[in-house]
């Protein structure tokens, strides 16, 4: 099929906006009489509250409402993550509105005020009196996983979710192998740092409906409003504006219950921002990991026996803590056809902060660890990086330790060669305190929500008499370029214009629910239901063409604004007239499609088998690296990043997610790291917690396969998740090459690397 | 309630003079935002960290988080939107919304302030010397290298008219 617009890197639709500072974010929005809210957060990390004292800050002139636990009509409920179907309480966590007798981490919303202004709510938080009594808390997970443990929660255990994987004979593989390789590796908390912090602004409408525009990648939370308001659903409505960065830490409900709260107690519009502050202490965090692993493998580089052990980090609530762990151990093994597997995991509540989604879902930290074990074990081999890994890694008709099949084109040693062919003839460093290393990583992701969800999207996609087009669909756009692939799929479809078109989203009460901007998902799973709806238009206008030129449906094409027969090309009737004529007809302009992922059931036990996404992304990393002997200082000095990406809507758009991933995750390997001791967060600010810089950073090469062999449009795969995959231990493992010393815990800190060095000696 | 001292400062934003009786600890970002509606200043932490709230003041780039309203009575100030009709900003514009500069955007007002100060000063930099002008220019989204692209497109062809 030839494609027009499909493809191509054209600007977004919503970056004209952007570039003329006209896009309004969140707090850039307010209203006549709006008040200002902040958030009273515990000052422990664990504490029962023996009594809240809220009436000074009551007088306070200019405050209208100070809320407390109390106040919420239901503060504990169980969480939905903009999920319609019903998993069961295994897959779901409590959600708590404001803290309830006992505190579980440091910054834990206790009480809310809303004031005239900023100055007014801050004041009025000081004056709120909270007597605490400190309990002693658990914040190694370790620990708490222990008999005995302090209880973080209700209950007696803090085991969150517990899962296994079984393949083969593990010990039996063991025996067999000739090398064995055996570390233990850990992954620290770290944060989304977009730059937006969480925002929003609500208000009551004149029919008594609560209107929450807020940055989220979740428009479905207003199911959750509603409930904890105890009002019907269809009373409140959120309006998504376009994100200042997402990935991940917008997809738990952020402010939008606490702005609920005060404009129901109030009646007056109310806006919430964090502070960068606030954010970075009280938001969700990436899981940190602790990962045991063992991978044997016989002499000539067969990888036959893989275990581990993952112990995750929950913090002190469950959010997505189980998912985050399903598809940890799912991607346990890695993408290796290895006969014998054996995976344990579990998720463990502590007094640190709450952890959830962050862009790699589970993926990334344990694709850390197996990929520094396969590079070991090659190592000890005498093999090189890319031979170990094409004579080990998934291929089309392999199957995950899971039991899932791949029945489509699966790119693996394509990307790895290509990737690592791609940094050139090496060269030595002139400087004799520098070594140079190069370090290959592979990796898969899935991109669509776990299957036994049940996951779907809607789209609405309608011509106008003058030809232009309108889609509406509930998407929230974080960046990413989600609403761009709409409109270039409609474009495509209907052979008009990308600027004759105008896309709305993010809305519940005007958009088709779409889901979230979540797990990769929107453009397989918006892509297709905007694709279907754009197709049953462009058929309706092919059939009335049809008769209007006397021309067999097959042999017309529609392209720039015109339906054009295929054989005699002279022959075409404009768009506008076609439109014209099947409006007079009373035939339909619109259509709204929903398209469903693939379904599966929900796993009955701790034991993961069978399908669990509806597809993967599979990528490689080669990078060089230059290592300071006497400092330890890294300079990372080439990125390749290659991917099959099935198929490249927006070349920009997908250079741009792996590029920023790269960057991401480079972060994470090299100089993220959330400090929490003892629950308290020593890295409070961006002065401490440090991400890339322009001049950390060098210019990531990207190198894309079209296999067209994804689910999506087209297609395509899913990359904004996968993306982030495989860069840090691409870098874990061009350190050892370059200094010998292979870093098992994150970040690489110039630090570590001089210490193993030393310890080498 | 101590009582704070107001002190009446007149800051010129993009052309326009704006006045008002501030807390002499008020700093040039708020008063952009609040009292001038200046919202395409972004506040990303409010500490000197991130530089989304970057604006120019006179012929120097700031982060006006760091700014006292204070400091910049009867002075002037640009942000993106004053700038609609400045030729190096239009080219810079275009340059990043055709290099696939532009993500979420939040970072984009800052960067491209940062950006046009740096060229004026710098019109023909390399790779470099831009990652050097925008590394108090946080972004979270992009890796940087489509930005860089875009302002070394803008700088390639201002130096290409001249030569
Ligand atoms: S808001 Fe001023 S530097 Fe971040
Ligand atoms: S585009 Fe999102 S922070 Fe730069």
């Amino acid at each position: 099929m030839e494609l027009n617009v499909i493809g191509k890197g054209l600007p977004k639709v919503d970056a004209w906006a952007k570039v003329k500072g006209k896009t309004v974010y969140a707090d850039d929005f307010s209203l006549p009489g709006m008040l200002y809210a902040k958030v009273l957060r515990s000052k422990y990390p664990a504490a029962r509250i023996l009594s809240i004292d809220t009436s000074r800050a009551k007088q306070l002139p200019g405050v209208h409402a100070v809320l407390t636990a109390k106040d919420v009509p239901n503060n504990n409920l169980r969480a939905k993550f903009g999920q319609s179907t019903d998993v069961g309480a295994q897959f779901e966590g409590l959600y708590r509105v404001l803290a309830e007798e006992k505190v579980r981490f440091l910054g834990e919303p206790v009480a809310l005020v809303a004031a005239e202004s900023l100055q007014i709510a801050e004041e009025a938080l000081d004056l709120i009196e909270v007597t605490y009594e400190p309990l002693p808390g658990v914040f190694d997970p370790v620990e708490a996983l222990k008999p005995g443990a302090y209880p973080v929660g209700e209950n007696e255990s803090n085991v969150v979710s517990r899962f296994k994987i079984r393949k083969g004979d593990i010990d039996a593989g063991f025996a067999a192998a000739d090398v064995i390789v055996e570390n233990t590796y850990h992954v620290p908390f770290v944060d989304h740092a977009y730059l937006e912090p969480e925002s929003g602004v609500a208000w009551l409408d004149e029919d008594g409906v609560i209107n929450i525009r807020v940055s989220t990648q979740v428009i479905e939370h207003f199911r959750t409003v509603a409930e904890v308001l105890g009002l019907p659903q269809n009373r409140v409505r959120v309006i998504g504006t376009w994100l200042g960065g997402g990935f991940g830490g917008k997809e738990d409900i952020t402010v939008e219950s606490f702005l609920a709260l005060l404009v129901w107690k109030t009646g007056r519009p109310v806006k919430l921002t964090y502070t960068r502050e606030e954010s970075l202490l009280a938001h969700s965090k990436r899981h940190p990991f602790l990962m045991k692993y063992k991978t044997g493998a016989t002499k000539d580089g067969r990888i036959i026996a893989l275990e581990a052990e993952l112990i995750a980090d929950a913090g002190a609530y469950t959010y997505l803590t189980p998912w985050v762990l399903l598809y940890a151990t799912v991607n346990a093994a890695g993408p290796y056809d290895i006969p014998n597997v054996k995976v344990d995991s579990v998720a463990v509540l502590t007094n640190n902060p709450f952890t959830s989604a962050n862009r790699g879902f589970g993926a990334i930290q344990p694709n850390v660890a197996y990929e520094s074990q396969v590079d070991e074990l090659a190592r000890v081999l005498g093999m090189d990086p890319l031979t170990i890994r094409q004579k080990n890694c998934l291929r089309q008709g392999a199957s995950l330790a899971t039991g899932f099949t791949f029945d489509r084109y699966v790119a693996l040693p394509e990307v790895a060669e290509k990737a690592w062919q791609a940094l050139g003839p090496a060269k030595e460093s002139q400087d004799k305190r520098i070594r140079i290393g190069r370090g290959l990583a592979i990796g898969m992701m899935s991109y669509g929500r776990l299957t036994f969800l049940h996951d779907s999207s809607r789209s609405y996609v309608k011509l106008e008499l003058d030809g232009s087009a309108v889609i509406r669909c509930g998407v929230p756009d974080l960046g990413g370029g989600q609403a761009q692939a709409l409109c270039q799929i409609v474009a495509e479809e209907l052979g008009i214009p990308i600027e004759k078109i105008k896309i709305y989203i993010s809305d519940t009460a005007l958009t088709p629910l779409a889901g979230t901007t979540t797990a990769t998902r929107q453009l397989y799973m918006s892509g297709n239901a905007t694709l279907k709806a754009a197709r049953e238009i462009k058929e309706r206008l092919l059939t009335k063409a049809s008769t209007m030129l006397n021309v067999r449906k097959a042999y017309l094409k529609i392209e720039n604004e015109k339906i054009v027969s295929l054989v005699e090309p002279g022959n075409f009737v404009s768009l506008k007239d076609v439109i014209a004529q099947c409006s007079s007809e009373g035939i339909e302009l619109f259509c709204e499609a929903q398209f469903n992922a693939p379904f599966t059931d929900i796993p009955a036990s701790e034991l993961i088998t069978g399908q669990t996404h509806p597809d993967f992304t599979f990528g490689a990393y080669a990078v060089e690296v230059a290592v300071d002997l006497e400092t330890g200082v890294v300079e990372v000095q080439k990125v390749v990043a290659c991917y099959d990406v099935g198929k490249a809507l927006n070349v920009l758009n997908v250079e741009g997610q792996l590029e920023g991933g790269a960057i991401y995750c480079l972060g994470y390997a090299l100089m993220e790291e959330l400090v929490v001791d003892q629950g308290r967060l020593k890295t409070p600010s961006f002065s401490e917690y440090l991400i890339p810089t322009a001049a950390d950073v060098p210019d990531v090469e990207t190198i894309l396969v079209e296999s067209g062999s994804g689910l999506g449009p087209y297609g395509a795969k899913g990359v904004g998740e996968p993306a982030c995959n495989s860069i840090a231990p691409a870098i874990l493992n061009a350190i050892r090459d370059a200094v010998g010393v292979r870093i098992t815990s994150l970040p690489a800190t110039p630090e570590k690397i001089v210490f193993a060095m030393q310890k080498k000696q | 309630m101590e009582i704070m001292r107001e002190i009446t400062v007149t800051v010129n934003v993009n052309g326009i003079p704006v006045r008002a009786a501030v807390s002499p600890q008020e700093s040039l970002l708020d008063f952009l935002r609040y009292r001038a509606g200046a919202t395409d200043v972004k506040c990303g932490c409010n500490k000197g960290d991130c530089g989304t709230c970057t604006v120019i003041l006179e012929d120097r780039a700031v982060k006006s988080c760091l700014v006292l309203a204070a400091q910049a009575d009867n002075r002037r100030v640009w942000t993106v939107r004053g700038l609609e009709k400045d030729p190096l900003m239009q080219a810079l514009q275009e340059s990043f919304a055709t290099h696939g500069a532009v993500q979420c955007g939040f970072c984009t007002p800052g960067m491209l302030l940062t950006a046009k100060n740096f060229l004026e000063h710098n019109p023909k930099p390399d790779r470099a010397e831009i990652k050097e002008a925008i590394a108090g220019n946080l972004c979270r989204c992009t890796g940087y290298k489509k930005i860089v692209d875009a302002i070394a497109a803008v700088a390639a062809s201002r130096t290409g008219d001249r030569a």
